[in-house]
């Protein structure tokens, strides 16, 4: 459970993509999530299919880890395509039973859509099967540097996600402990009806917000004392290297874009 | 109310791929009355087994008596309420626990839970908070104001009101300055004589440990390595060394001194009176014979 | 051996916004060049309040500190905590890298040293503290004794001339303790380095070089441990206690076995009582 909560869903095996630049990673994902719309028939959705069993291939990661990401959202991407299915019309008429019609291109479009829901969440969860939290962090803080000339925060956005990443299992260890305290001492967490459970909530919650807000001022300290004063002048212990792999993987997204555009009716 | 732990086991994330064994085999019995210390490095299991004896924790494996009621592994465990009422933990840095507007609040939080009427709960608080030291004008303070120690002996008065039978105590005094854990930890032991209670304490300390413990249980790598009375336990005192335990400041004068002057003693004393009495006499004959 | 000040208080007071009582009041002395000072005193006696002081995380509202021959001020505060690390009590709340290696990093990066060299002296700050096999490891992975030996690495790192440590091993278990106290211990002898310990517990404050006994805000007595456990039951009136080897010196006093002074060590006590009694 901790476990899980820290790494996100990170699986830690030596692959092609894992060792890819998380900034490549990044601008793949962005890009894809715009090029999926550019498929329209199925000769675009095959190459999509194609790309992304390719990279998921790759990756190495084994395919429950992916069920684990998909199952949350399956039935959103079924709802969809009932919705599709139901209330598009047009082309032949194929089934009609009383008010329920279905059309052709119903099917058509209820299979393309949950098609790139399906493709998408498979691309994301690469990201985050492929990549620890820390890494997409240093990554999205070199991306947006240049957001810093428009007085975005970045260093310090970025800075609050690490930190927040570095104490969710000591929030979490914390959060355990009190409930146990107060458990000790009569507090029934799990039963009862649901306003005694709300209100069995506040021992936790007050306790909790107490301490990480100690912990809070501690931490602002001890970074102050070691000399801590924003991003100005700081420089970078993490480092990200770009290697060939992510130059030609992001080649090879260009490549499909064109292969898209060529494609799609 | 008497304790017994048998052959118990305790897996933290049982069944997935975290799985780890915090304790195995761990068999104590703690008839009431019995003051007993549980000693061990960090993460040797102390905590884990403390948490079996409320029914925070149900074991994997085996077997925790406490009283009439019976935990078991695998089964549904009823009436948990009831232990919980028995047995008073105090975990460490309890302070953590307060979340009240004011002490009195606080204190009487944990007995009203159990059903306790509010005007008995009140005088609870009252004579608890006495028994932890502190006068009772602070009784409608919040607890968020008060020094660090005087937190501390409020989240102990929260407990010590729900009247346990039990007191289960995990390092109480980490924190505190000398006078502060000297007093708590002679709080607890008056408490424990004058009111029958069984105590178990978790501590690094083998001072207090000697001092106050009638049975000492050494865990090692969640297993118990040791158990017997302070005396038993300190008297070969190389063990606990080699374990990479500390043992009581007498004890390891003591092995100092019959080191330099090559003599042993007739016994291990466990307190500072009783060595320089025998040292003394020792001396007085004279230590050439 | 000439004592040189590195640090000095001159009549110090702070108090806290919306305080009553001064947390510190009328605070003077020196800490000298190359000692290993301890601080006790009660809790809430204003031992954390004063290390923060110096550490220009809080300023004064009367009085002057002056750190390696600056005067303490909001201009030189960053130059001053370059010379001058702390390591605090709680393991958990000081630690800011996701890894060992990025924590040590930290206060690299906030000088803004280049790369290259902060790899160099991560490596060479873990190596000191026995750390060096831990540079990828989560926090939550290390044990206390282990997570205060990185914070320490973190302050060798930036290469400082005094080190605090504001009770950093009470949270410890013993060994825990033993392990952080003896990386100072050797660091001190090897770098030259200025200690100041915070702590309550008596055993390491006989080891120090000086003492200050702080009572309510202010400096009660200072001096050398001999003359710090002399005073005896007055300490346990502050809150404080006595080592073991003063308190069993006193019972076999009390038994008749003649000592002639305050032993600190028992393996003073044990020699002296070797010596002079055993085979006279
Ligand atoms: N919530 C938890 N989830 C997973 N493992 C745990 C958890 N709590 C403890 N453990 C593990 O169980 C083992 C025993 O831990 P426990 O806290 O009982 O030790 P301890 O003797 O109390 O140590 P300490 O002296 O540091 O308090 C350790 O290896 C620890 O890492
Ligand atoms: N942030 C704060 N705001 C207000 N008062 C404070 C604050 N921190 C400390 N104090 C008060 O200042 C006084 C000195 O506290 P300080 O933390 O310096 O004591 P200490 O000697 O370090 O004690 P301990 O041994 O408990 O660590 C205490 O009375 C305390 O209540
Ligand atoms: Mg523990
Ligand atoms: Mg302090």
């Amino acid at each position: 459970m901790m476990e899980k909560m820290i790494f996100g869903r990170y699986v830690p095996i030596p692959s092609v993509i894992h060792k890819m630049d998380p900034r490549s990673k990044l601008i793949i994902i962005f890009l894809f999530v715009a090029i999926i719309f550019l498929a329209n028939n199925w000769i675009t959705y095959a190459l999509i299919a194609l790309y992304t069993f390719f990279m998921l291939g790759l990756s190495k990661v084994p395919f429950r880890f992916l069920y684990g990401g998909l199952k949350p959202v399956i039935w959103l991407v079924l709802f969809t395509f009932l919705l599709q299915l139901f209330f598009t019309k047009g082309g032949n008429l194929v089934f009609d039973w009383g008010p329920i019609e279905i059309y052709e291109e119903g099917i058509r479009m209820g299979l393309f859509i949950s098609l790139r829901f399906f493709f998408l969440i498979l691309i994301t969860s690469l990201l985050t099967l492929t990549t620890t939290p820390i890494e997409i962090t240093d990554g999205l803080e070199t991306l947006l540097t240049p957001l810093k000339k428009l007085r975005f925060p970045v260093h310090e956005m970025a800075l609050m996600m690490s930190i927040s990443l570095r104490f969710i299992p000591t929030l979490m260890q914390e959060t355990d402990k009190i409930m146990k305290a107060q458990i000790a001492r009569g507090v029934e967490f799990a039963s009862g009806p649901i306003k005694e459970r709300i209100k069995a909530v506040i021992p936790l919650l007050i306790p909790l917000f107490v301490s990480s807000f100690k912990r809070a001022e501690e931490l602002a300290i001890a970074m102050e004392a070691r000399g801590y004063r924003g991003g100005e002048g700081r420089t970078k212990y993490r480092q990200l290297s770009w290697r060939m792999i992510d130059t030609l993987q992001v080649g090879l997204l260009v490549i499909l874009t064109i292969l898209l555009i060529i494609f799609r009716s | 109310m008497d304790i017994s732990l048998s052959q118990v086991e305790y897996r933290y994330q049982a069944n997935t791929p975290f799985e780890r064994i915090a304790i195995q085999d761990v068999s104590i019995d703690i008839p009431t009355g019995t003051y007993l210390a549980l000693i061990g490095h960090t993460g040797s299991g102390k905590s884990t087994v403390l948490q079996h004896l409320n029914a925070l924790l149900v074991p994997t494996e085996g077997t925790v008596k406490i009283g009439e009621h019976e935990i078991k592994s695998h089964q549904k465990n009823k009436n948990l309420r009831e232990v919980r009422q028995k047995v008073g933990i105090v975990f460490q840095f309890p302070e953590h626990q307060l979340f009240e507007e004011t002490v009195e609040k606080d204190i009487i939080f944990g007995p009203m839970n159990f059903g306790v009427s509010e005007k008995e709960a009140k005088a609870r608080a009252r004579e608890a908070l006495k028994q932890v030291g502190l006068g009772e004008e602070i009784l409608e303070k919040s607890p968020f104001d008060l020094s660090g120690g005087q937190m501390r002996r409020v989240a102990i008065a929260g407990v010590l009101a729900m009247n346990p039978d039990v007191l289960v105590l995990d390092e109480p005094t980490a924190g505190l300055d000398p006078r502060g854990r000297n007093e708590i930890m002679e709080m607890f032991y008056t408490l424990h004589k004058k009111r029958n209670l069984s105590t178990i304490l978790v501590t690094h300390s083998m001072e207090d440990a000697a001092k106050y413990a009638d049975q000492i249980v050494i865990m090692q790598r969640g297993r118990v390595m040791k158990k017997g009375t302070p005396t038993e336990i300190f008297s070969s005192p190389s063990e606990l060394v080699k374990m990479g335990l500390d043992v009581p400041e007498v004890v390891r004068f003591q092995m100092k001194l019959e080191q330099k002057l090559s003599v042993k003693l007739d016994k291990v004393y466990l307190s500072i009176e009783e060595l320089s009495s025998a040292v003394a006499e020792l001396l007085g004959r004279g230590v050439r014979t | 051996m000439t004592k040189k000040p590195i640090i000095s208080l001159n009549d110090v007071c702070f108090q806290y916004d919306g305080q009553d009582n001064y947390a510190l009041h009328s605070v003077t002395f020196d800490i000298y060049e190359g000692e290993w000072l301890a601080i006790v005193g009660h809790n809430g006696s204003g031992k954390s309040t004063m290390a923060k002081l110096l550490n220009g995380l809080q300023f004064p509202n009367q009085g002057k500190i002056t750190v390696c021959g600056l005067p303490l001020t909001e201009e030189n505060v960053w130059d001053i905590r370059k010379q001058l690390g702390m390591v605090f009590q709680n393991p958990d709340n000081q630690f800011v890298g996701t890894t060992v290696e990025d924590d040590v990093a930290f206060g690299l990066e906030n000088m803004g040293i280049p790369r290259e060299e902060m790899v160099l002296r991560v490596q060479d700050s873990l190596k000191k503290v026995k750390m060096e096999q831990f540079l990828y490891q989560e926090p939550h992975h290390l044990s206390g004794g282990q997570k205060q030996r990185v914070a320490i690495a973190g302050v060798l790192a930036l290469s400082p001339s005094i080190i605090i440590l504001d009770e950093a091993t009470s949270m410890l278990d013993p060994r825990g303790r033993e392990e952080v106290l003896e990386v100072v211990r050797d660091l001190k002898n090897e770098n030259r380095l200025t200690v100041i310990s915070i702590t309550h517990d008596l055993e390491e404050a006989a080891k120090a070089d000086r003492i200050i006994v702080m009572n309510k805000g202010e400096v009660y007595r200072e001096g050398t441990p001999e003359e710090i456990f002399s005073m005896d039951e007055e300490l346990i009136k502050l809150g404080l206690d006595i080592p073991f080897s003063v308190k069993i010196g006193k019972a076999f006093r009390q038994k008749g076995i003649d000592l002639p002074k305050h032993y600190l060590t028992e393996e003073e006590l044990v020699t002296e009582l070797w010596t002079s009694h055993s085979h006279k």
